[in-house]
Parts: structure tokens; sequence; C-alpha cells
């Protein structure tokens, strides 16, 4: 046996019901080497590694650490051989502070030790470059050092395996890079890292291998120097897919939406947008980037009239034709869809925002059309949608009447997205789109986006990738800490500065 | 290696999710359940010193075989059909309207007062009439208080329900003791039984309350289901923020929710004050409030459902009464029954939603050593 071997598992199946998650599933991964696990939603990516971590026991297969067989059945078995997980969803105590995260749920002995502790923290991030100050509150902490935090506690815990669920999806350009440098300052310690990601170029720049999993099975394993953007991306769906997004020209944009110094106070008495002005033009793709939190969320449902305005905002729409302006601050939703305004929301939380769960496809449609209803429900009208929605974009259900919580994400997606554009918009908002879509989806979203633009529809696209906001919007409106940094044109912008520009660390015309 | 402490041994017993379950499976193991509380219950029984076979029948006979305990198994019937309804919006709204029983008094408290004092002044059906809107009005706004504030001010409407029930009895004693005190009781201060005008009456030989409960139980079913009221109310109990985004006014929502629960409970008041008690004490909710609770989980707030349901109870109630008397068991000892059923009833659910896994017979450890 290999001694550098760091784990193999071997015919690894798991099932939830009748899914079948993991199907014999292999993988190997070597002392002081980056594996990237890829695969497509669904794919089993994150079911694999959560029997490694010890969340799930495995129904059938072997792992093997250092050689050795082992059974890990739960967190603290995985801790024991060395095995750390950090997950897409960080699990910090919010009012605990680094080093007290750090070494929580620790065994120790007598009195805490807060100094030993912290020296400790800052040794282990001297040794690998991490920037991180022990005595500060997890609630101070950006997103990119809450991670920090998290990778510190299992290597803390003396993990030499690592797993990273997602590691960049939050994270800014620059942020990226840095994560990067230290993820081979470890590999180069000797560690054996995993690393689940969605981003293909991720994958080329920082890997030395890569394993795809394709619907439950093991596709296959590459060195990373033989790989491509288009082989990796022929492995993870099975078939070659053109890459390239469209952008057609706008024809003939017209004001429709303009907002003007809207500003939002949240429940904490944080400002979360300040004076945010911009023109949404019709058959056009507005792109808004920003690090999460910036303020796109409220930005979105205060157009959709969800969230109220401080006085001085105001966000006007204009009708095609001959018909007057209408304010919309200061009006419920449906008072604005009584006025004729065709405005049209995909919301970041599907399930918890668009969408009700429990409810079947027919019963989701109904939420945009009851309100017309007088007392009993019209249910033929909203199954025909369903169905009609179902044929179009190709969503994978049982029937009409299957609880959409009970559909892949993809599917929820298309089924959101597919409802909202059927109320034939003038604007549509959609909140991260594509997010945990797979690549087909993904692409999918992209054409209904398109064809919507096409049509002469008002299209705002808040959007994460960089890459994906560059190729397919026309022009990208920048947040950062809830105010517009820039406006630029999608067809020159580059990645660099559009980051930058997401941080503070350029552009500031709106800085006091 | 290191992991020399690390054994390798699977876990004795694993939970693992089901997928789908053909539903004939699913009633097999819901009467395999029931079978189950049943031969529990027998071995209590026997402990006890009696024959289970003969306490079983004696309590179907005791709840079925006469007319006279068919009206008495119709009382528990329709206030507990009648609460469980009342519940039913409520919960599905995810409002957690555990004050069934204060909604109960409330509505049995106004329409005692017409009762008392103005069956003089009206006809008998409009002093029906009267007495049963003015127990929904009364039941509605006693839940109408809690979601106000819910709506407004965000209070937490489970426990506000629950304290606004102690508040009802102790406004029945309140009345009892004092201003409505029946002049001609000696001793027990009580208040006046209803004049005949003001009790309910008969069809079938139990009061037509019974009709009333089982076409509201289809008048709920058809209002969940198919209306814009009901399907508001099952939005908001999914999720606040697709309500809100859907453009519905959850607060509003909430409040009406809240008033047809309590209403519905109230006209329950009715039914028991003027169905079968004919007066108002601080029993008269009987408890039904809570046990409707139950019901209304067992049936899944299907009201077409809770009818069986409420209708299985009301026979092992009523039986349990029965074998009290008959066989001397002592009445804790029929509760235990009851309950017994009950917890087998839910804890099935666990056997359909989940499946556990064996450790197989492998010699794994050995070979391992």
């Amino acid at each position: 046996m290999n001694p550098e071997i760091a784990i193999e598992m071997r015919d690894i199946t798991k099932t939830f019901g009748n899914v079948v998650a993991n199907n014999k599933v292999c993988l190997d991964v070597y002392r002081g080497e980056i594996l990237a696990l890829l695969g497509e939603n669904g794919s089993g990516k994150t079911t694999l590694m959560n029997m490694l971590s010890g969340i799930y026991y495995p129904d059938s297969g072997q792992i093997f650490i250092d050689g050795k067989e082992v059974t890990i059945r739960s967190p603290k078995d995985a801790i024991e051989l060395g095995i750390g997980m950090v997950h897409q969803h960080f699990k910090l105590v919010d009012n605990l502070t680094a080093a007290e995260n750090i070494i929580l749920g620790l065994k120790g002995k007598g009195r805490l030790n807060r100094k030993k502790v912290a020296e400790e923290v800052l040794e282990i991030s001297r040794k690998y470059g991490f920037d991180i100050n022990p005595n500060k509150k997890i609630y101070d902490m950006s997103v990119s050092e809450k991670q920090t935090v998290e990778i510190i506690k299992v290597l803390y815990r003396g993990a030499n395996i690592l797993i990273l669920d997602e590691p960049t999806a939050v994270l800014t350009v620059q942020e990226t890079e840095k994560l990067f440098d230290i993820l081979r300052a470890m590999k180069k310690d000797g560690k054996a890292i995993i690393i689940i990601t969605h981003k293909l170029n991720e994958v080329l720049a920082l890997s030395d291998r890569v394993t795809v999993l394709r619907k439950g099975e093991t596709v296959g394993t590459v060195l990373t120097r033989d790989a491509t953007v288009m082989s990796l991306t022929e492995m993870m769906v099975g078939r070659a897919v053109s890459l390239n997004i469209e952008r057609p020209e706008p024809v003939n944009p017209q004001p429709r939406l303009i907002v003007n110094k809207i500003s939002c106070v949240n429940k904490d008495g944080v400002k979360v947008l300040d004076n945010v002005s911009f023109i949404a033009y019709s058959g056009e793709i507005l792109g808004i980037a920003g690090i999460s939190g910036s303020g796109q969320k409220e930005l979105l449902e205060s157009i959709a009239g969800l969230v109220p305005l401080s006085p001085g905002s105001s966000i006007t729409y204009y009708p095609e034709g001959p018909d007057k302006p209408v304010e919309l601050v200061g009006k419920r939703p449906l008072e604005i869809r009584k006025l004729g305004v065709a405005l049209s929301f995909v919301p970041e939380d599907r399930l918890g925002m668009g969408l009700v769960g429990s409810m079947d496809l027919a019963d989701n449609m109904m939420l945009r059309s009851y309100a017309e209803d007088r007392f009993f429900t019209n249910r033929k009208g909203p199954r025909h949608l369903a169905e009609e929605v179902v044929r179009q974009l190709h969503v994978v259900t049982p029937s009409v009447s299957t609880p959409v919580s009970r559909l892949s994400g993809g599917n929820v997606q298309k089924v959101l997205v597919g409802r909202e554009i059927s109320l034939a918009p003038k604007v549509l908002m959609t909140a991260y789109a594509v997010r945990g879509l797979d690549i087909n989806t993904s692409y999918t979203i992209y054409g209904l986006l398109n064809e919507q633009k096409k049509n002469g529809v008002a299209v705002i696209y808040v959007g994460e990738d960089l890459d994906v906001l560059l190729q397919l919007c026309d022009r990208i409106l920048v947040l950062c800490s809830g105010r517009v940094n820039g406006i630029l044109d999608a067809r020159t912008a580059t990645r660099e500065e559009i980051g930058l520009r997401m941080t503070g660390a350029k552009g500031g015309e709106h800085h006091e | 290696m290191s992991n020399t402490r690390h054994d390798v041994h699977e876990p004795l017993v694993r939970i693992a999710k089901r997928g789908e379950m053909a539903a004939w499976k699913m009633w097999i193991i819901r009467i395999a359940a029931i079978f189950l509380a049943l031969l529990t219950g027998a071995v209590i029984i026997l402990l006890l010193g009696h024959n289970p076979v003969a306490v079983y029948i004696d309590m179907v006979t005791g709840s079925l075989a006469t007319k006279t305990s068919r009206v008495a198994s119709m009382k528990i019937f329709i206030p507990l059909l009648g609460a469980a309804i009342a519940i039913a919006p409520a919960f599905r709204m995810r409002f957690w309207n555990i004050g069934a029983e204060g909604q109960i008094l409330a509505g049995a408290i106004a329409a005692t007062y017409f009762a008392l004092f103005q069956y003089r002044n009206l006809a008998r059906p409009v002093l029906l009439i009267v007495m049963f809107l003015a127990a929904a009005v009364a039941g509605g706004v006693w839940a109408l208080i809690p979601a106000a504030f819910k709506a407004r001010f965000d209070t937490n409407e489970t426990l506000f329900t629950l304290m606004l029930n102690y508040v009802a009895v102790g406004i029945v004693k309140y009345l009892r003791m004092g201003p409505w005190r029946s002049p001609t009781s000696a001793g027990f201060p009580k208040i006046d039984m209803f004049d005949q005008s003001a009790r309910l009456p008969l069809l079938f030989g139990v009061n037509i309350g019974w009709v009333l409960v089982l076409v509201l139980a289809v008048l709920m079913y058809v209002y969940i289901r198919y209306t814009k009221q009901g399907y508001e109310l099952t939005v908001v109990g999914e999720s606040v923020n697709t309500a809100k985004y859907a453009g519905m006014s959850v607060g509003r929502i909430i409040v009406r929710t809240a008033f047809l629960s309590g209403a519905i409970a109230g006209i329950v008041g009715f039914l028991i004050v003027s169905g079968s008690a004919y007066t108002l004490s601080d029993t008269t909710s009987g408890g039904y409030g809570f046990t409707a609770i139950t019901v209304a989980w067992l049936a899944k707030l299907n009201p077409i459902v809770m009818i069986i349901i409420t209708a299985f109870l009301a026979i092992l109630t009523k039986g349990a009464n029965t074998i009290q008397t008959n066989f001397k068991i002592p009445a804790s000892a029929s509760s235990v029954l009851i309950g017994l059923i009950l917890f087998f009833m839910l804890g099935c659910e666990f056997f359909i939603n989940f499946r556990l896994i064996f450790r197989k017979g492998k010699k794994h450890e050995v070979a391992r050593l």
C-alpha cells in the first residue's frame, strides 16, 4: 500500500429513501495534494464528504485513512482521525471571539488559558499566512474572516486532511486569491486537501488532480495539468456544452424604472441602502455586483414594495406608450400590480420567499394569480400554467401535483422563473438566479433572461459570478456597503476593477 | 498508526429516512399500532386482575350498545369535533391556538346571558339563533385579542391564548358566585338551569348540535382547500416571507383566521350549554379544547378525518367510563388505556417516515485486531 495515501474511499454507497446519492464511489487523496471534487448539483459531492466527516454513515463501502480501514460514526471520530471539514454554512457562535470559537467543544483540564490559546492560534496563522485577530468577536467579522476562523478551527484540532465545501462562493476575487495562497502553503506542509467547487477556473488554478462525479457515480479522475474547462465540463455534464453566453445588443432602450436616491434602514438601525440611484432601461440587462450583504436584497425588495424606504426615496416606473409614470415608493405589492406595473421578481430565497415548498406546482402558480379570485380560488388556470411551465422549461417532476420542495434545486428555480416570466413583465428582477444550479440549468436561465431582454423587458440581474456578469449583462452596477460604487459598461470592464470596487478599494465617488 | 483506540465497528442501530411509502403500507402500520396498543393495554388489565377481552367488549358495548350510551357518546363527540374543527384553520396557519378552552367558555358565557335573561323576550328560534351568534362573536373576540397582539407586536400566541383560558374560567367563577348566582340554590353557588326555550331541540334523540358539527366539518374542509382565504392562511403558515412577497396582508390574515377559529370554539360553548349541560359552570369546557389538539394532529388537520378520529376517541372515553363502573377499574387506569392508544398512534408515524437499520453480523472487529 502506498504510504503517501491519506484517504482512500472504496465503493461507497449511500441512499436516502429511493434516492441513490452515492453509488460505489471511489476516491483517493495523497498527502501534499489538493484534490478538486467536481460535479453538478445533486451529483453527490457533499454527501460523499459528509461521510468522511462523520455526518452521514455509508450504507456500504470502505474508508481507509493512512492505509488503515476505519469507521467514522460521528464528527468526533472524524476529528480523531485528523479529518476536518469547513462547511459552506459557517458553524460559529456569533458573540464569542475567534479564539473561543476555535477551542469550543474541545476537552481541557482546569482553567482555560486564553493567552495560551491566542498564542497557538497566532502560531498557526503565521505558519500558513492567515490574517486573524484571535480576540475579535465573530459578529464583527466579514465573511472571509469567519471562514478563516473555520479553517483555523480544524487545523487547531490537528486536522491533516481538510475538506472545504464551496469555500469561494462567498469570497471576492482578492479574498479568493488569498485563500488559495493559504491552501498552497498547507499543501507544502504535507496536508491532504479536498476542495468542492463549481468554478472550473479555480479548479484549474489550484488543484493537482480532479475527481468528477455525475449522478452519484465516479466519472473519473484526471490530472489538472491535462484538463481544460471544456474537458471538465464534458466529464461533468456527460456531453459537450457550449460555454458562450449570448449577449444581443439592446434594441431601442427606453428608461423603464428610475430609482432616485433611495435609502433604507433595517431593523437594527443599520443603513443598508444609502442614496442609491440608477436607471433600468428596457431591452437591457443591468447587472448588480457586490459582496453578499451589500444591499442587493434590500434594493430588489424595495422595488417590489416589500421594505419601507426612508423619506425622499423615489422609484418611478415609466410604462410603455402614453400612460403616466407611476411612483412605487409607499405602495404595497398588490397596489403596484393593480396600477398596471408589470414587475416580476425572482428572489434569492426560492423556497422561503418565492415559493411555498410544501405546496405543489399548481398551487405555487396561484401565488401570483389568487388575488384576482373572489371567494373561491380558481385552480384550473394555475394548473394549466404549471403544465405549460413544466413543458416549456423541461421541469423534471412526477406531476404538477408534486410539492416543489421535492424537486431538485434547478427545477425549483425553473418553476419560479417560469411563473415570473408568465406574468409578461416589463421589469424582471432576479437575485442570484443561478446560485447552486448546474451548468445546464444555468445556461437555460441565461437563455430565458436574454429572451426577456429581446422582448423589451428591463432585466435586473443580481449575481455573484463576475465572469457571468461580464458576459451576460450590458451594464454592471457595483454595490459597496449599500452605496453605488460605479456603474460600468460590461463590454469593457474587467474582473479586477469590479472586485476592487466591490470592496471599496477603488472608486469612491460616492464616499463621504 | 496512531489510531489504535479507534475500533472498527458499525453502530448498533441506525435511523434512515424512508422514501415514498404506499398508502396501504401506511395503513397497515397504523392498524398494527392500534393493535399493539390494545395488546399493551391488555397486559395492564391482566395485572389489575381482569379479563382483557371482557373489558374491551364492555368498552364497546358500554359506548354503543344502548340508546342512552349512544347519547352519552354523542355528548362527547359533538364538542370534541367542534373544538378540533375550530383549531384546524389556526394550526394550519401555524398560529398555536391552545386557548380553545377559554374561547369555548367565552362563547358559553355569551349564550348563557341570553338564555338566562332574555328568554322571555324572544321566540325560541330567535333566542337560539341569537345565542348562537353571540357565542360565535364572544369566542371570536377571545381569540382575536392574542391574534391582534401577534400581528401588531409579534407576541407569542401560545402563552397568550393559554393564559386567556384562566381568565375565562375566572369570569365564570365570578358570575357563578356573584351576579348570576341562582337565588334558589341554597348551598353550593351555581347558575340556574336554562328555560326549555333556550335548549337545543333533539334529532334522533340527540341535540341537533351533531348535525351542526358535521356540517361545520365539511364547510371547514371546503374553506381550507378551495377558498381564497384558506389559501392565504396556508401560505402564511408555511412562510410569512412568501405571503408578503405575494402581496398578502399577513396581519389581517392572522387576525381574521384567529377570529374564525375562536368563533367556532365559541359555537362549541353554545352547543355545550344549550345542548347538553343546560347551564354554565367552570367545567363547561370540559378539557375538550385540549383534547381537540390531539384530534387535530392525528387527523393531520383534515376536518373530514377529524370526524373519524373524534368518533373513535368518544367511544374510548365513554367506554372507559363504563369499565370504571362495571369492573371497578380506577379512572386513572382507563386514562392510561386511552393514553396508550394515542401514544402508539402518534408514535407509529415515526416508522412511516424512518426505518431502523441494525448492525449486520459481520465480524469486522476480529479481522482488524
